[in-house]
């Protein structure tokens, strides 16, 4: 696979679809920039519907997009068919042609490259190597598993060589376990063949195990694009912080500062939080805690009331009542800890490096 | 917000693929061609036919009350031929979904839903003039009645919906399949009793599919043209009247405007159909059935309607078996025995039989492929592909679907016989076998696209989308992954279209010439003539060919298709 690798720039670019109820316009993308260097390994996330998959599908020429222009290494592409684009797609449903056995899938698109027939037939092993298929040429692809079709789409992407790799969400047809293993299989085989590859799913796990960088999508926007720690430790609005894990969102007034940390006014108590500079004393801030990094303890922060307190085996799920505001928390190897029941009053404390504020 | 760049990408996407382009434009120029201009110079015909511009020819046919007589029988007929068979169809459709059966009533079914697809749309008429007619072997020779006559308004009732009430089962079969038995079965739960259980829940739910039984059976009834021809007697339906209008009275105007108004009636049937029930009978029943459903073992319930079926059944078989049976006696209705052969030897030694046989064989064999080739392309258009002359493309081949062959004859007479426009050109094609090969594949198009559309829609996306992306093109894709895929509609498509067009008489029996002798306006002239033996020796050697070539199709897509080795999981 000797190459030059290619990355993928978006320049503005806008898809616009119609309602079909309402008949009226509305962006399914909208003038969304992106860059995604050569080589790398990056998943589009979001919601159904926030467009991550019109996106991708504009990248390998099914969608045509309504505004800007996109290009692969320096290459504009807009007006190429998706069969002339070096771009090679994994489906969510496979998309294995039916009427053809495990070789012939894989072959097909070297056989429409004209690629001689023994070159074909080494190609072909060596990938089904790689993707640990040898030996199943001759099986139909009704006769595998959904984790085995799955690899047999990634070979036939794989084979013809593309610039850039694209996965329309390969994994959510599998079951949870096989979900886990095949992305690992995934990003070892994107790594040792060292493509470009852009992912769409709606799955974070996924997202984080797999990316070099993850891209938020939101209504058709991107949200945040980062790698997998900037996004969960520093999202820049409470979607991103809500999407990815879970996360509990406290409002305080700004009362003063100490040192590098800003003093803010949560339910009637006082709290510390990394300052950020453009803060200032009077403003209302929303401090972002992932359930992960706080704690119960008898006094020493801010007063709540337990309302659910449950046994979950490597944590204890804590939801507890400060103030108003629900604040959902996981104590994580609970065995030799007290645990506080349901009605107990208690103080919710975390490490003011811990959360984020918005 | 403009969508112009998208749209323009689309478009030189689009033309970037010379294969499809070509195919489109053809496509295009076929349907405007033998569809939209034959009806369009109906049109004009009946409007400026006589020289000036306006009503004066509908006012003249609708001031003859032959004509005004025959819209009211027309619609008379095709009401209660829709009524009837879609109860009859319900019926049957009830009792193989609902009720245990044992294998023999079972059969009974499957042939009474077989028998109107292989046999000529007319046999039945000649079974009926031949069983219950002033020398039928029933009335005559069973009950000696001697003066019973079959023809007129009662039998064209009854041989349309002995023809026509198999389609209304296998349609009405196909919804209550799709009901889930859960509704039903909770219904039960809280305290229905059976008829209640049908009468609030199973009918409800079926209604928009019942109407729509209906309108397809009453579209079919209009449009028919041999039944009412063989045994309408004095007893005239649209069809017929247009008919003698340009075979009898030469006026081709006049003919023009009465089809015209024919058209008219159907098409507005068909909208109604298409665009209003259709989405009603798809909006009510959609889910699968969760699971099997509990067959009624009751035998008050079981036993009554079995028979019924069973009887209903056996005699709509007799009826067809008559067919044969009455082309080995020696003399209809004088002498019945010793059975001979004597009338299948007369029709290849008198009757240029191997000439008939041939030119109707020959003919359909050439128009068949291009149909089943055709609607698949169509149906692969449609479905999978976006550029903006699909809806056109789309609505057309299904516009057809609602012309009656009648009209479409008359439309073919008016538009080729003196060329395109009355201008000479393409005028060599009027009178060949060409426009007769024309004829039977725009006569075949709609069922065949109808059936293609349906077997790609199943077929999922992204299966193209991944040989697309992969580097084939169009023409590729088509080749090696639509095709293959759909490759049992398409057979039966080929097939389909070929019993279609060998037993087709409307249109055609209005453009043949005499050059060509087909089958099937051999058996209507014969059976004209009073002549039934012959006709019937006519009718069953037709059904043995079309038998034959659905034994032959189930052959190869039992050992060539490759739905089955997909479908196995």
């Amino acid at each position: 696979m000797e190459k030059v690798k290619k990355g993928v720039r978006l320049e503005h670019i806008s898809k616009i679809y119609q309602d079909p109820k309402t008949g009226k316009d509305f962006y399914a993308v909208k003038d969304t920039s992106l860059t995604i260097e050569p080589g790398s390994f990056v998943t589009l996330l979001g919601p159904s519907g926030c467009g991550k998959t019109t996106t991708l599908r504009m990248i390998a020429g099914f969608e045509s997009p309504d505004e800007g222009e996109i290009y692969l290494g320096d290459e504009p592409i807009n007006e190429l068919t998706p069969n002339k684009r070096d771009t090679a797609m994994v489906f969510q449903s496979y998309a294995l042609l039916p009427h053809y056995n495990v070789f012939d899938n894989v072959a097909y698109g070297l056989k429409l490259r004209k690629v001689p027939k023994d070159e074909i037939r080494e190609r072909v092993t060596r990938i089904l190597e790689l993707v640990e298929l040898s030996g199943m040429e001759a099986r139909m692809t009704n006769q595998l598993s959904g984790g085995q079709q799955q690899r047999v789409a990634l070979a036939r992407a794989l084979v013809i060589e593309p610039s850039v790799l694209l996965f329309d969400e390969p994994l959510s047809n599998l079951d949870a376990k096989l979900r886990v293993s095949m992305r690992t299989e995934i990003r070892r085989i994107q790594q040792e063949v060292g493509i470009t590859a852009i992912y769409v799913t709606h799955d974070q796990s996924e997202a984080m195990a797999l990316s070099d960088n993850i891209i938020i999508m939101s209504q058709g926007v991107v949200a945040q694009m980062g790698t997998p720690q900037e996004i969960y430790y520093h999202p820049v609005n409470e979607f991103v912080a809500d999407f990815i894990g879970e996360a509990n969102f406290l409002r305080g007034r700004m009362t003063g500062s100490e040192g590098r940390f800003a003093v803010l006014n949560v339910e009637g108590s006082e709290v510390c939080v990394p300052a950020r500079e453009d803060m200032a004393v009077g403003g209302e801030y929303t401090v972002v805690l992932r359930p992960e990094a706080a704690s119960l303890a008898d006094e020493g922060g801010l007063p709540c009331k337990v309302v659910l307190s449950c046994f979950m085996g490597s944590y204890q799920n804590y939801h507890v009542m400060v103030g108003d505001t629900l604040v959902k928390l996981e104590e994580h190897n609970p065995k030799n800890k007290r645990i506080y029941q349901v009605g107990e009053t208690c103080s919710l404390v975390f490490e003011p490096d811990s959360v984020h504020v918005l | 917000m403009a969508r112009g760049q998208g749209a323009a990408l689309d478009r030189k996407k689009l033309l970037a693929d010379p294969i499809m382009v070509t195919t489109i434009v053809v496509l295009i120029t076929f349907l405007t061609l033998f569809i939209l201009y034959p009806l369009a110079i109906l049109l004009v015909d009946s409007f400026v036919g006589d020289g000036s511009f306006g009503f004066s020819i509908f006012k003249r046919i609708f001031a003859m009350p032959s004509f005004t007589t025959a819209i009211t029988n027309t619609l008379k007929i095709g009401f209660v031929v829709g009524i009837l068979s879609s109860l009859i169809g319900l019926l049957f459709a009830y009792v193989e979904v609902y009720v245990r059966m044992n294998k023999f009533v079972g059969g009974l079914f499957k042939v009474v839903s077989m028998l109107p697809v292989v046999s000529p749309p007319f046999v039945l008429s000649l079974s009926m003039i031949m069983l219950f007619g002033k020398a039928g072997l029933i009335t005559r020779f069973l009950l000696g009645i001697y003066d019973n006559s079959v023809y007129g308004y009662w039998g064209i009732v009854i041989v349309q919906t002995l023809t026509f009430f198999p389609v209304c089962y296998m349609m009405l079969k196909g919804l209550l399949k799709n009901i889930d038995p859960s509704l039903e079965e909770a219904a039960r739960d809280m305290g229905a009793s059976r008829w209640k259980v049908f009468a609030d829940v199973t009918l409800p739910l079926l209604l928009p599919g019942l109407g729509n039984a209906f309108l397809v059976t009453f579209i079919e009834s209009i449009a028919d043209f041999a039944n009412p021809m063989i045994i309408g007697g004095s007893y005239d339906t649209l069809a017929t009247t247009i008919y003698l209008q340009i075979t009898g009275a030469y006026d081709k105007a006049g003919a023009a405007a009465m089809a015209v108004v024919l058209l008219c009636i159907t098409l507005l049937m068909f909208a109604v159909q298409k665009y209003y029930l259709e989405a009603k009978t798809a909006a009510t029943l959609t889910g699968k059935a969760s699971r099997a459903r509990m067959l009624i073992e009751d035998r008050s319930v079981k036993i009554p309607l079995t028979i019924l079926c069973s009887l209903g059944a056996l005699f709509v078989i007799m009826m067809y078996i008559c067919v044969p049976v009455g082309a080995c006696f020696p003399t209809w209705g004088y002498k019945f025995f010793p059975l001979t052969g004597k009338w299948f030897t007369q029709v290849f030694t008198k009757y240029h039989g191997l000439k008939a046989f041939k030119d109707s064989f020959v003919l359909s064999l050439i128009a068949a492929p291009i149909t089943a080739l055709l609607s698949m392309i169509i149906s692969y258009l449609v479905v999978k592909r976006k550029f903006r002359a699909k809806g056109f493309i789309e609505a057309v081949s299904m516009l057809a679907m609602a012309v009656p062959g009648t009209v479409l004859g008359v439309g073919y007479i008016r538009g080729f016989s003196g060329g395109l426009f009355h201008t000479g050109f393409l005028q060599g094609i009027y009178g060949t076998g060409l426009i007769l090969i024309i004829v039977f594949v725009v006569r075949s198009l709609p069922t065949g696209t109808r059936s293609g559309i349906s077997a790609l829609r199943q077929i999922d996306k992204s299966i193209e989308e991944s040989a697309y992306d992969m580097g084939a093109d169009s023409f590729k894709v088509f080749m090696t992954v639509t095709l293959p895929l759909i490759k049992d509609s398409f057979l039966s498509g080929l097939v389909t279209a070929f019993v279609r067009s060998i037993t087709a008489i409307s249109a055609i029996i209005l453009l043949v010439t005499p050059s060509y002798l087909l089958i099937t306006v051999q058996i209507n002239e014969f059976a004209e003539k009073g002549s039934f033996s012959l006709a019937c020796a006519f009718a069953t050697i037709l059904i043995l060919i079309t038998y034959g070539a659905v034994l032959l199709m189930n052959l190869f897509i039992k050992y060539f298709g490759t739905s089955r080795k997909i479908k196995e999981d």
